[in-house]
């Protein structure tokens, strides 16, 4: 265990957190809101739970992007707050 | 207002962050969850099911009633879908038909 | 609101080279699920991924003649009931809820049973996540692709 490896995935994680958080652009939130779960899926294989880094990358980056993505092109692309 | 949020929150993370020092250090094996029942898995997993991955005869055999429990629960997410979005087309079809009668009459 | 599908012949040539390579992949990671990481969840959104690929490129009315909605609800339900009688099947063998040991497959001695149970149910598993992934799909998006 790298506490280097560690300590770096956790910084991106909670930058990628907060970009996310911030935009504006939804579509762009969604990208964002994908990184963060592939640095989820990072830190968990990091820590040796593969199985559960597995289903963060297959239905955290791939299924629920595509299901926000979707969702936004059926409703509007701007966030308003 | 905006301050205050902010000061709520730093004064959680700090308590969040005091509470891990509570907690036993990563894949230490005098913890409390590694003592009890994960060595009697991992010993009897080849001997019991003929499985190497412990992770999926925990999943699956040991503990097989969670994991249908969580089946049961994507399915019922899914027809849950089924059931808000489906009312949504049927209303549309319905204003259509009606917009299609008046239309022929 | 998209209106015209991606009639570039580059994305439909590697979309369809792709889809059959990801649900082969979906197939090794549910039949390896005993040997390495993965299962019946990973294995079903990979399916699910593959058949959403093919709804996004080809559209939303080709798409439904080769899978159409009504077999994603069925696939959906169908991996439900086999996870739910691999459960009650050993009950009638006298065996208690979900013990593998129990399976009428008289052919295999008791762990290699068990082994197959977990099979079965991981496949069941598999099925259930991928009708329901497509299912939310197919109702989130509607007619209007």
């Amino acid at each position: 265990m790298v506490w280097q490896l560690d300590f770096w995935l956790l910084v991106i994680l909670i930058v990628t957190a907060v970009i996310a958080l911030s935009l504006k652009d939804l579509l762009a939130a969604v990208a964002a809101l994908s990184a963060y779960s592939f640095f989820v899926a990072l830190l968990f294989s990091q820590m040796g739970a593969i199985d559960v880094a597995f289903v963060e990358a297959t239905l955290g980056a791939g299924i629920s992007g595509v299901l926000f993505i979707v969702a936004l092109f059926l409703t509007r692309r701007r966030s308003e707050d | 207002m905006r301050w205050l949020n902010l000061f709520i929150m730093l004064l959680f993370a700090v308590l969040m962050l005091y509470a891990t020092t509570g907690l036993p250090g990563h894949a230490d094996p005098q913890a409390p969850a590694n003592t009890h029942v994960s060595p009697t898995y991992i010993e009897d997993t080849i001997k019991d099911t003929h499985t190497p991955n412990v992770v999926t005869s925990v999943l699956a055999d040991y503990r097989g009633y969670d994991t249908l429990g969580e089946t049961v629960v994507i399915f019922t997410a899914g027809l849950a879908c089924v059931l808000i979005l489906m009312k949504r087309k049927g209303n549309d079809k319905t204003t259509l038909s009606k917009h299609h009668r008046s239309d022929h009459m | 609101m998209i209106k015209q599908h991606y009639q570039s012949i580059i994305v439909q040539t590697i979309c369809s080279l792709l889809i059959p390579f990801i649900q082969l992949f979906a197939l090794y990671v549910i039949f390896h699920g005993h040997y390495g990481p993965g299962g019946g969840f990973q294995g079903g959104v990979l399916l699910a991924v593959s058949i959403i690929l093919q709804r996004l490129y080809l559209g939303i009315k080709i798409s439904h003649q080769k899978f159409s909605p009504r077999l994603a609800m069925a696939f959906a339900a169908v991996g439900l009931l086999i996870y739910g009688l691999a459960g009650i099947i050993p009950m009638i063998f006298g065996g208690s809820f979900l013990d593998y040991g129990n399976l009428p497959l008289f052919w295999v001695h008791d762990a290699e049973r068990r082994a197959l149970g977990i099979l079965i149910v991981e496949i069941g598993i598999g099925l259930g996540v991928f009708g329901t992934l497509v299912l939310i799909f197919d109702n989130l998006v509607g007619e209007r692709w």
